[in-house]
């Protein structure tokens, strides 16, 4: 039976995470990050992934994880959606989804403790389906990937191929990574060129078929809860900000017309919540479903996230136009999600297949 | 926890089954009715003697189930939705014993319908408005003012009453709530006829209707607080039902959509599956509220589901309304109905358009109900009010 909940262990993990953010990854500390060269913060997926034991936290424990699932992993993601943390968790779940359904035991150890990330390979703005390779297989590889998210600190690159499923290491000889400047510096994309890069054949036909759009589909329903994290942050801080700030001798969140907008983003959080926790629970149970759930998912999560990132920067007002101020860099992440696993019309798109509405 | 409810969902099986042995469910429907009511079957959250076993709320469903089982009759909830969702709670809240026996049972069997009289064409969403005087005579209040939007009403031998009792008062304050008995003297009900033609509504003019004091519901003057109890369950009541996939208003659309490959364009062909994933996020979201409920963690998510719920019907129906094209220029009948239930997917795609623009007005307004959400839920502070 669907649960729409959260239950204590997902709250307690809820509450470690948030409080690990709190203390090691606060939004200035973003913000200063991003005006680096390379935004990604090794120290806080350190203490994240290895030794909160989150990096694995999908892996069964007789694989080395902490053998608990999808839902719990949304969870964390929704936390750090909240801080706009930048680590590959999402990448790096995504990746744990292709390696469940390929079965490869001896890999998920080093990857479930977080020692080594490893990232699907392919443009963050796939939507799920089958994949459609531009690197030529056949032993070394051969090609470009365009915009691939989470994997500028990736240890293990997961490479689909014109024959299959690949795993190469990302530093190895005849990689290269490029850096893209992104919309959403919080989550840096690059480009990937291989050039004859040596890779390990994990899957063949259709079972890296599978195994991609596994993986993808995983990401679309996981990218829901960082986006309700997103929106949620969102809608919080501004709240207050609208509370604390007094314009024509009254608080700006007393006028009806402020009220009113921030009341339907209340509602469309709290859909997207119950939207989102839907995704979550079909990928942990493996139901027949999931294709809908998170097909669902980013047809509606990514304009709730966008829209109350949005509101957030038009009612701050001025200091919401700044770069001091954190709003826009979850205006930037939630602008970028929503293209990230493809856009709400593909997924729209996909729904009409699946809920038997042609067009 | 789940354990205990589960042994408690047995013994309450048990007692059902106990019940069924003693009276036959195909016998005299009132009679049946009372009986269950009697053995404390009839809503198992409420006291032992009042027609319940003071168990859980949550354990009413097993009841229910067990006696559609066996073919036993109903209370016909919806003939009554206003006594049993609203009434009642007030009643058990707010009531003496003697009022608790006199009403409950009759209420609870379906032999006395309830409506509320609350609304006046002055008050609606600004309720504390009223001006319906009551005035102390002796032992009665004598109560003389029009009420309107009043549901059931032609039907109904009792109503709920906002009343101003004190008009010196600031307008919180000077109400007192009665139970209107409507059918003493000075009581005129006239159908309201509303912009589908038919009349599911009422307005209803008192003049110098006498009420004896037994008939008043809590403290003289306290009439706001009492009538909060039955607004919070008013809006508990709209919209809580889980329901399937595509199970409410987006089904009659998809169906059309599905059966009629004549009227499709890609243009409303995005529309339409935009309309169907805000209808599956509300309905998550119900499912979740439901879910939390039961699990005894209720959550303001009733809100977002009413307020959602009246979006989304208003702008399913317009859809469909365009989609038949030529269709959707013809209506069935405009004469005027009385209806007994409110039938919000019934009747013809015009009819749904039409009805679907009082669901953003009926049981608050979803301009109130933003400003609910803003004020009680996100903390926001009040506008500046000329009126307390």
């Amino acid at each position: 039976m669907t649960n729409l909940r959260y239950d204590e262990t997902e709250e307690a993990l809820r509450e470690s995470v948030r409080a690990l953010l709190r203390a090691h990854s606060p939004w200035s500390a973003v913000l200063a990050r991003v005006d680096g060269v390379e935004s990604y913060d090794p120290g806080l997926w350190r203490r994240l992934g290895t030794d909160l034991g989150l990096a694995g936290l999908a892996v069964p424990e007789a694989l080395g994880g902490a053998g608990a699932g999808f839902r719990e992993v949304a969870v964390v993601l929704e936390e750090l959606g909240r801080a706009v943390a930048p680590v590959p968790y999402l990448g790096h779940a995504v990746a744990v989804r292709a390696l469940l359904t390929c079965v490869e035991t001896d890999l998920l150890g080093e990857v479930a403790t977080g020692e080594r990330i490893a990232v699907l390979a392919v443009p963050f703005a796939t939507p799920p389906g089958p994949p459609e390779p531009t690197v030529v297989g056949g032993g070394d590889l051969t090609g470009t990937i365009v915009g691939v998210a989470d994997a500028l600190p990736a240890d293990l690159l997961l490479v689909p191929a014109t024959d299959g499923l690949y795993l190469v290491e990302a530093d190895g000889p005849g990689v290269s990574r490029v850096p893209v400047v992104s919309l959403d510096a919080t989550r840096q994309l690059c480009d990937i060129v291989l050039d004859g890069a040596p890779g390990r054949r994990i899957a063949a036909g259709h079972a890296a078929v599978g195994a991609v759009t596994d993986a993808l589909t995983a990401g679309a329903a996981l990218l829901a809860a960082e986006q309700v994290g997103v929106a949620q942050w969102c809608l919080d801080t501004t709240v207050e900000y609208v509370k604390q700030r007094h314009q024509f001798g009254r608080p700006v969140g007393s006028f009806q017309a402020v009220k009113h907008r921030l009341a339907d983003v209340w509602v469309s959080v709290t859909e997207a919540r119950a939207v989102a926790r839907y995704a979550a629970d079909c990928l942990a149970n493996d139901s027949v479903d999931t294709p809908v759930a998170a097909a669902l998912a980013q047809a509606y999560c990514g304009d709730v996230a966008v829209t109350a990132a949005q509101e957030c920067v038009q009612l701050h007002g001025g200091i919401g136009f700044t770069w001091e101020h954190p709003a826009h860099l979850y205006l930037k992440r939630a602008k970028s999600a929503a293209i990230g696993f493809g856009t709400a019309d593909r997924h729209r798109a996909k729904l009409a297949i699946l809920a038997d509405l042609p067009g | 926890m789940a354990d205990d409810d589960d042994a408690a969902a047995d013994r309450l099986r048990d007692r059902v089954a106990a019940f069924l042995g003693q009276h036959d469910p195909h016998g005299d429907r009132i009679e049946f009715l009372r009986a269950r009511f009697d053995a404390g079957l009839a809503w198992v959250h409420y006291p032992v003697g009042l027609g319940g076993l003071g168990a859980p709320r949550h354990l009413q469903p097993v009841v229910d189930a067990a006696f559609v089982l066996a073919g036993a009759p109903d209370n016909q909830p919806r003939r009554n939705s206003i006594g049993i969702g609203m009434a009642a709670p007030t009643l058990l809240r707010h009531g003496t014993p003697d009022q608790h026996h006199r009403f409950l049972r009759p209420l609870w069997t379906g032999e006395e319908i309830w409506c509320q009289l609350f609304s006046e064409p002055g008050a609606g969403s600004d309720l504390a408005g009223v001006t319906t005087r009551a005035v102390r005579d002796g032992d009665d209040w004598v109560v003389t003012g029009q009420k309107v939007w009043t549901s059931m009403a032609h039907r109904a031998r009792w109503a709920i009453l906002l009343a101003r009792t004190d008009p010196e008062l600031p307008k919180h304050r000077g109400m007192t709530y009665f139970v209107c008995d409507l059918s003493g003297p000075g009581v005129e009900v006239r159908p309201l006829r509303q912009l589908t033609g038919e009349a599911e509504f009422n307005e209803v003019f008192l003049t110098d209707v006498r009420l004896p004091d037994s008939l008043r519901l809590g403290a003289v003057g306290e009439g706001w607080q009492v009538a909060r109890t039955t607004l919070m369950n008013e809006r508990v009541s709209i919209g809580g039902a889980p329901m399937p996939r595509e199970g409410g208003m987006i089904g009659l659309l998809t169906r059309t959509w599905r059966d009629r490959a004549d009227l499709r364009t890609p243009g409303r062909h995005d529309e339409i599956l935009r309309l169907w994933v805000r209808a599956e996020a509300a309905r998550l979201t119900a499912l979740r509220l439901r879910q939390q409920l039961v699990a005894g963690e209720p959550g303001p998510e009733g809100s977002a589901v009413k307020l959602s719920f009246a979006g989304l019907a208003q702008a399913i129906s317009g859809t469909e309304v365009e989609l038949l094209g030529a269709d959707g220029l013809r209506h069935d009948d405009w004469s005027l109905r009385r209806s007994t239930e409110p039938d919000l997917l019934g009747r013809g795609a015009t009819y749904r358009y039409l009805r679907a623009r009082g669901n953003s007005i009926e049981g608050g307004t979803s301009e109130i109900l933003r400003n609910i959400i803003a004020e009680r839920v996100l903390g926001l502070p009040a506008e500046p009010r000329v009126d307390r």
